[in-house]
């Protein structure tokens, strides 16, 4: 009898505890994320220019954005960048992974070799390209040395074409990671279904098209909503490799709110802009998590 | 346990009796002086204000333009914890005085007779509302081009003096099968060389366009003219200029790769570090059309509101060194500008130099001393970032001509507004 009173009080305890332990990082959470998003969301719709202000103007900040070339050199660079680092990578991504998957010789050394890109920083990989791409020092003078003298690749000088180069080297860096992530998917589909599909007599491709992939999904989810939030924010890179040149032929929206709201002191125009990057990504990703998340249930 | 929270306590004693103990006299100063030469400039300073028993806490923050140390700036002012002075450029002080955390700097400028000394287009960004707030430390001008000798003398031809004798020397120097014109394709770059372009177009086009930002000047046929000789210019860069940054730029007029850079006063310590000598390696001369006037770019320390009377003693101090003539010679010497007072003695510079001081004095008695707009001294950060769009566009090709070129910069500006 006198032992009940205190399992009462373990069982309350048990109850409490996740709650409690978990309290500090979801009030974290909370106030430094959702917080300083509704923050934005007000300085969105004030005068502010140096300095936060209260002085609210309504929409007019987004009329200004919207009004401003440069911001629609950002939406088209970010249209192309971050259409051809998806696709591309996730095609690169998971052809590496079916060939690594073939149960070669020399994966253990092939696979880290493919994921090590992922290990630098954007600003090390950017710093890196530009160099390589560089027509004085890179690719194109090491050709011109070795006797091709008409070799020529200036993509990186090029206001049509530099927007390719960050694409290149975005490319280069997380194609080994999402080679991994869609490896692992791969190890996790059951070779029961693989060896009846054999028997039945599926091709190779068949057998690829029809229930390899298929099942992958949750991994092209995983990829997709990676890659997706990295092109839109990719800042680093772009600073690293071109600095948002030739002129302002790379601006992307990243950069297009760093400057505003720091550098150009307009900072109401500057949090509108961060205020669209995050209404687009969520326009993306939200039905798209929803209807996979929801499949999954039912 | 009690050992430990003895321990503690000392520890937490002595923190607390070092830091009142550095409050006490100090000054806290935030700027971006962290190259070579420069921190050993500001050196001078230091050792000035340790005689007078006042310490100096650094607080640098890298960055060219200055660009990090302003967001540094914000975040300290916003916190309530804003230091005692900063290192900042034209608009930006004037930007940080309506917001009224600026400190007032009279009781040493008055008796001192900074409004006699430093010249009076500086001084519309040092004072605000008639009270001194910035101590200016330091006068670029921005309309120089540095011309390699070799390179001239290979040419046959004098230095240029206007526009047609400076398109001879670039096909001459063309000819010879050197990059004529040095350059680095980032905005401010671009921008730098356009200052001079439109000054070169009339010294009151200049006020008119870049200051008063009137609109017929910025879309006009001047405006035109002067996008036209940007386009002519960009013909003469080579074909890797793009993202290069300035002092490479300087470098290859250096290595005798290029005949010349179109840059401010700064790129003149690039070459002496190179061991070469004004008037033998190098030669200074104002853009052609320009001599007479002058762009200015002026490094001044802002002084923001600090409280307790020791302090405010300490600023003073700080501000009282930074003028002194003894100060403003040796600093400007080793940093390749000018002094900010127009009665140091020039004894000390070199040619180059002293050519400098002359040009400002006689820019400062004349009126055609301006504020740069590619330095943040014609117009506020928002329409000077505009401007910047539309030159660096122009320099890589957007606008077919001078005319569209300037009516993009009228709606530009119009919008920045």
């Amino acid at each position: 009898m006198a032992a009940l009173p205190e399992a009462d009080f373990r069982t309350k305890l048990q109850d409490w505890l996740p709650k409690l332990v978990l309290a500090p990082s979801v009030a974290v959470t909370l106030f430094f994320v959702y917080g300083f998003i509704l923050f934005t969301v007000v300085l969105s719709f004030t005068s502010s220019k140096m300095l936060p202000s209260w002085d609210f103007v309504g929409f007019s900040n987004y009329v200004r954005l919207f009004s401003l070339p440069h911001w629609h050199v950002a939406l088209k660079n970010i249209a192309i960048f971050a259409t051809l680092y998806i696709v591309i990578c996730t095609a690169i991504g998971l052809m590496l992974a079916i060939f690594l998957d073939q149960k070669i010789r020399g994966e253990g050394v092939l696979r880290p070799i493919y994921l090590y890109p992922m290990a630098l920083s954007f600003i090390v990989t950017g710093t890196a390209w530009k160099w390589f791409l560089d027509p004085g020092i890179g690719l194109e003078n090491v050709m011109h040395q070795w006797g091709w003298e008409s070799f020529s690749f200036t993509w990186i000088k090029s206001n049509t074409m530099a927007i390719y180069t960050i694409v290149l080297a975005a490319v280069w860096q997380s194609s080994g990671f999402v080679m991994a992530m869609f490896l692992a998917g791969l190890r996790g589909i059951d070779n029961e279904v693989l060896k009846a599909a054999q028997i039945d007599g599926a091709s190779n491709w068949q057998l690829y098209r029809r229930i390899v992939i298929p099942l992958l999904r949750p991994a092209f989810l995983s990829a997709f909503v990676i890659l997706a939030h990295l092109a839109i924010k990719s800042y680093d890179l772009v600073i690293a490799l071109t600095g948002g040149g030739p002129g302002r032929a790379t601006e992307m929206p990243a950069t297009f709110m760093y400057s505003y709201t720091f550098t150009r002191k307009e900072m109401g125009v500057g949090a509108s802009s961060a205020v669209i990057m995050l209404m687009t990504i969520a326009a993306i990703m939200v039905p798209y998590l929803y209807s996979e998340l929801k499949e999954k249930k039912e | 346990m009690r050992k430990m929270t003895k321990g503690f306590a000392s520890a937490l004693a002595l923190t607390a009796g070092l830091s009142s103990a550095a409050m006490a006299e100090d000054v806290e100063v935030l700027h971006w002086w962290t190259a070579g030469g420069e921190a050993a400039a500001l050196n001078v300073l230091k050792e000035d204000l340790a005689k007078q028993g006042i310490g100096w806490i650094d607080m640098p923050v890298a960055g060219g333009g200055g660009e990090a140390a302003m967001t540094a700036l914000s975040a300290r002012v916003t916190a309530g914890d804003a230091p005692t002075a900063v290192q900042m450029l034209g608009f930006d002080i004037t930007d940080w005085a309506e917001q009224g955390v600026l400190g007032n700097l009279d009781a040493v400028a008055g008796p001192e007779g900074w409004d006699q000394v430093i010249p009076e287009a500086l001084q519309a960004f040092s004072k605000h509302d008639g009270h001194w707030i910035a101590a200016p430390v330091n006068v670029h001008s921005t309309n120089w081009v540095w011309i390699s000798k070799a390179a001239l003398d290979k040419t046959g031809l004098a230095a240029p003096t206007n526009w047609e004798e400076l398109i001879a020397v670039l096909d001459k120097m063309q000819e010879n099968g050197i990059t004529p014109l040095a350059h680095g394709g980032q905005p401010w770059q671009d921008a730098t060389i356009f200052d001079s372009l439109v000054l070169a177009q009339g010294s009151d086009f200049y006020k008119a366009a870049f200051i008063d930002l009137d609109p017929e000047a910025l879309g006009g046929e001047k405006m035109a003219a002067a996008f036209d000789q940007l386009l002519k210019l960009r013909t003469y860069v080579d074909s890797n200029f793009s993202g290069r940054d300035w002092n490479l730029a300087s470098a290859m007029v250096i290595n005798g790769e290029a005949g010349m850079q179109i840059m401010g006063d700064w790129a003149k310590g690039e070459f002496l570090k190179a061991g070469q000598k004004p008037g033998e390696g190098f030669i200074c001369i104002r853009f052609p059309g320009t001599q007479g006037a002058v762009t200015f770019n002026a490094d001044q320390f802002a002084m923001f509101n600090v409280k307790g009377e020791e302090k405010v003693k300490a600023q003073l101090a700080m501000a009282s060194a930074i003028e002194s003539p003894a100060f403003q010679s040796a600093f400007n010497v080793v940093k390749g500008s000018v002094p900010a007072r127009t009665d140091v003695p020039d004894t000390d510079f070199d040619d180059c130099g002293k050519k400098g001081i002359k040009d400002l004095a006689e820019a400062n008695t004349n009126g055609t001393l301006y504020g740069s707009m590619a330095h943040g001294y014609g117009a506020p950060a928002a329409v000077k970032n505009a401007t910047f769009d539309v030159i660096t566009a122009a320099f890589n090709g957007e606008y077919s001509d001078g005319a569209t070129a300037a009516a993009a910069l009228k709606d530009a500006v119009a919008a920045a507004q």
